[in-house]
């Protein structure tokens, strides 16, 4: 029954067909060009290029790592002129560790197979010509000494094993000792203000023994610094000049002209590793992210355990209880509103309603002798783990409420009276057949809040998310897990990195590492939940809804 | 069944065994008019039904059987703005009695539906349902109600070695012999039947309807169809409705030899509907 007018209409639907695969193309290309994008950056980050000892016009020498190049800013757009970034390192003596050279000056570059980087534990990086390895026993190696590398390697390893041992002491255990005697201290102050003199006597036995230990710290500290010579690295720079570099500054060291793709590999891999367990260096522009992380992970998750029985009972009630009416059709619009709000609205109204009335309540109530015997320091009534969670929660709730009301919708009307007809109550009803049949979709309002909750940056400023955080919020002292403690968020750093950062040029690759990181852990989250609601979709295949 | 009977399941049992023996009236509706809102769907239904015996609805799509069949355990409470007049009894009792909550009376009254609708659980889980939401935990009375009534539903044998699979692996036929498992696995006195075989092939609807016969000695079997072979072959009596009012009911045999309204003459030999 085809007629001539129908057939001539078929091409003009055609074309709507390309149409709507061009949206489909320009949405799928920035996706892609958005990940490639931030892969390469933060990937290259990790590798390490080949360095070049660059001869320049005016007669300098430069060694150090091509960083960037870009076109020079005035020059023609027809025969555009370019000029390179170079990383340099040895802050302390440059004063900068990116030097900007005209391309056109640079006379010659030669890749020696003897420079040497290094990655140090202050002042950046710095790429070397070795000349002398002074041993901790006293032997001093030449460079021309076979067993150089060797030997080098070995006591960069066993410096770093001490420095290791001395972070372990410094800042973890002592900083117990000084959080226990920091308690300490606060109830010996209220005892002496109660006169409680059996507890005075006890606190003060107390801090004395934490007095005793924190001494017996910082001895064992300083024998670890002293105990054995010090191995140090005398080398020649770029002009020539003589440094000496202790080899407890070095983190690491790798000789970028003479490694192989094995050894390179290698490099990057325990590159990768630092950068994801270990704890910031030289104001976050250097070693790893494990706290931010680890805080990411751990927030994320609280919300998410938050969110999850509170929208779905908001919408059990809404779907199941509620007269159906106008004053219900205005709440729901409320409710969805309420996904649109800005999330910085959401940062304001946590730091106003949960940190200063909710925290501050808290305070007054559970921690009115902290408050009064330590100079006022809040204890929920600033912004931490809790409260961060919290507000997230409330940001992502709509999200929660509509997938579960729209999953208990779904549900099919003949399950429901099924169940009713058997002789079960309303409530059991929703619990034994409603929610477990809508369990997959409310799982998926569940991936789409914590998509939105881990990437979300604005409204944790004001709550609670910090720079560098002075202790992960949970650790071995009781109750291990501690929610008024600040933290620290992939998203956060990003945003310090970039914009925030004293050395803008050394921040730069790190941004990009970061944002790759935070995006796998938010693919890392996601591919978690929807392996769970998979599973528990598996349950209803078959299903004839 | 005395012979499997224990004595926390006996307890469900509400129907004293002397009135058994009496063909007695058991659901008596009266005078009975329904709306969904505005809309008179049932009106001035006065008929009885006696207990064991199988009475069949009947009549054209929309002369309200569904609604009347559906009032007879209020799953109806569930529609908005429902009104009625009249009064339905079941064993003398008013299903309207203030002090009868429904969940008790849906728990005397089983249900089965024209769509058969499992739960997304094991096969085991299904069955035991009723008897879970009653607060049953012992799991030798599980087990055993679940056997006795996968073997009245006719389902025992293709099952039971897969009773914790999932129920929504089933052909549409056992699925829908399962819902009648579901529906009498806590030994209700009622079962209502909504066009139970209208979404089944010939062997399923010929299974299911060899089974209403054998529920039949122990249950009161109320059951809508279209279908008037149906009707004839399994029911004892049978009620014609026609635009919400009933038409005539009557012994099944006396409605299809020798009717005594038109309309319902005109209906069972094809001439509407
Ligand atoms: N939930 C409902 N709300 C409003 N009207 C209904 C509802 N269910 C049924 N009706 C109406 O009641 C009348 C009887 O329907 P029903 O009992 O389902 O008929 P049958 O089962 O005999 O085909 C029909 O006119 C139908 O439109
Ligand atoms: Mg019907």
């Amino acid at each position: 029954m085809s007629s001539p007018s129908s057939d001539s209409s078929t091409p003009r639907g055609e074309a709507w067909v390309w149409f709507t695969g061009l949206g489909l193309i320009v949405g799928l290309g920035m996706v892609i060009g958005l990940l490639s994008l931030v892969i390469l950056n933060g990937v290259s980050v990790f590798w390490a290029p080949h360095v070049p000892v660059a001869q320049i016009d005016d007669g300098r020498t430069v060694i150090g790592q091509l960083a960037q190049r870009r076109i020079r800013p005035g020059s023609l757009a027809n025969a555009p002129q370019y000029e390179r970034q170079y990383q340099v390192g040895l802050r302390e003596l440059n004063g900068n560790s990116y030097l900007w050279v005209d391309e056109a000056k640079v006379k010659a570059e030669t890749f020696p197979a003897d420079i040497l980087g290094l990655e140090r534990v202050e002042n950046g990086p710095a790429f070397v010509r070795p000349q002398s390895l002074r041993k901790s026993d006293g032997q001093v190696l030449a460079i021309t000494d076979s067993a150089f590398e060797a030997a080098f390697q070995a006591e960069v390893a066993a410096a770093s094993a001490v420095r290791e041992k001395l972070v372990e002491i410094t800042r973890h255990q002592i900083g117990d000792v000084n959080a226990e005697m920091e308690a300490a201290r606060v109830a010996l102050r209220r005892a002496e203000d109660l006169r409680l003199t059996q507890e005075i006597a006890a606190l003060r036995l107390k801090i004395t023994a934490l007095e005793g230990r924190y001494a017996a710290l910082l001895a064992e500290s300083e024998k670890v610094v002293k105990g054995g010579a010090v191995a140090s690295l005398t080398s020649r720079d770029s002009a020539g000049r003589d440094v000496v570099i202790p080899l407890t500054q070095v983190v690491r060291g790798w000789f970028p002209n003479r490694l192989d793709t094995w050894g390179r590999c290698q490099l990057f891999c325990s590159r990768v590793a630092e950068f994801i367990f270990d704890e910031p260096r030289e104001a976050n522009t250097e070693g790893g992210l494990m706290p931010a992380i680890f805080g990411t992970l751990v927030m994320t998750v609280f919300m998410s355990l938050m969110v999850t029985p509170f929208g779905v009972i908001t919408a059990i009630y809404l779907r199941e209880y509620a007269q159906q009416g106008a004053i219900l059709r205005i709440v729901r619009i409320s409710v969805n509103n309420l996904a649109g709000v800005p999330s910085i609205v959401f940062g304001v109204f946590g730091l106003g309603f949960f940190v200063y009335v909710l925290g501050g309540s808290i305070d007054q109530l559970f921690f009115g002798d902290q408050l009064k015997y330590n100079n006022n320091t809040p204890v929920f009534g600033t912004g931490g783990l809790l409260w961060c969670s919290l507000t997230l929660a409330l940001m992502t709730l709509p999200v929660v409420i509509v997938a579960t009301e729209e999953a208990l919708a779904a549900v099919p009307r003949g399950m429901r009276e099924a169940s009713l007809a058997a002789g079960a109550s309303k409530w059991q009803t929703i619990r034994d057949i409603l929610l477990p049949a809508s369990a997959p979709g409310i799982l998926t309002g569940v991936i789409l809040a914590m998509a939105r909750g881990a990437g979300e940056v604005a409204p944790l400023m004001l709550v609670g998310v910090v720079k560098l955080a002075p202790t992960l919020p949970f650790d071995t002292v009781a109750p291990f897990l501690h929610m008024d403690r600040k933290f620290m968020h992939l998203g956060f750093h990003v945003y310090d990195l970039g914009f925030q950062s004293p050395d803008s040029d050394a921040a730069r690759p790190m941004v990009f590492a970061t944002t790759l990181l935070l995006i796998a852990l938010v693919v890392a989250l996601n591919i978690g939940a929807i392996w769970i609601r998979n599973r528990l979709r598996a349950r209803f295949k078959g299903a004839s809804f | 069944m005395p012979a499997t009977m224990n004595p926390a399941t006996s307890r469900i049992q509400v129907r004293p065994s002397a009135e058994r023996e009496g063909r007695k009236d058991y659901i008596s509706i009266r005078d009975y008019g329904f709306w969904y809102g505005q809309k008179k769907a049932l009106d001035a239904i006065s008929l009885d039904i006696p207990e064991r015996q199988v009475v069949a609805f009947i009549g054209p799509s929309g002369c309200g059987k569904s609604t009347l069949l559906r009032n007879l355990n209020r799953m109806n409470d569930l529609v908005d703005g429902i009104s009625h007049e009249g009064d339905i009894t079941i064993n003398g009792r008013s299903i309207y009695d203030p002090g009868l909550e429904v969940i008790s009376l849906r728990r005397r009254v089983g249900m089965v539906f024209q769509k058969s609708n499992p739960f997304p659980k094991s096969i085991y889980e299904n069955v035991v349902f009723a008897l879970r939401v009653m607060g049953v935990r012992d799991r030798s009375i599980l087990d055993e109600a679940c056997e006795t009534s996968l073997r009245k539903a006719a389902l025992w044998d293709e099952v039971k070695d897969r009773l914790q699979d999932s129920a929504l692996g089933l052909s549409g036929g056992q699925m829908q012999r399962l819902c009648i498992a579901r529906a009498i696995a806590n030994r209700p006195e009622i079962l209502l039947m909504d066009e139970p075989c209208s979404a089944l092939d010939p062997i399923a609807t010929g299974k299911i309807e060899e089974l209403i016969h054998e529920l039949k000695e122990q249950f009161t079997i109320v059951i809508v169809t279209h279908s008037m072979q149906q009707a004839a072959r399994v029911s004892d009596r049978t009620a014609f409705f026609y635009l919400g009012k009933q038409i005539e009911y009557d012994t099944t045999e006396k409605i299809f030899m020798n009717p005594s309204q038109a309309q319902t003459e005109a209906y069972i030999s094809g001439r509407f509907g």
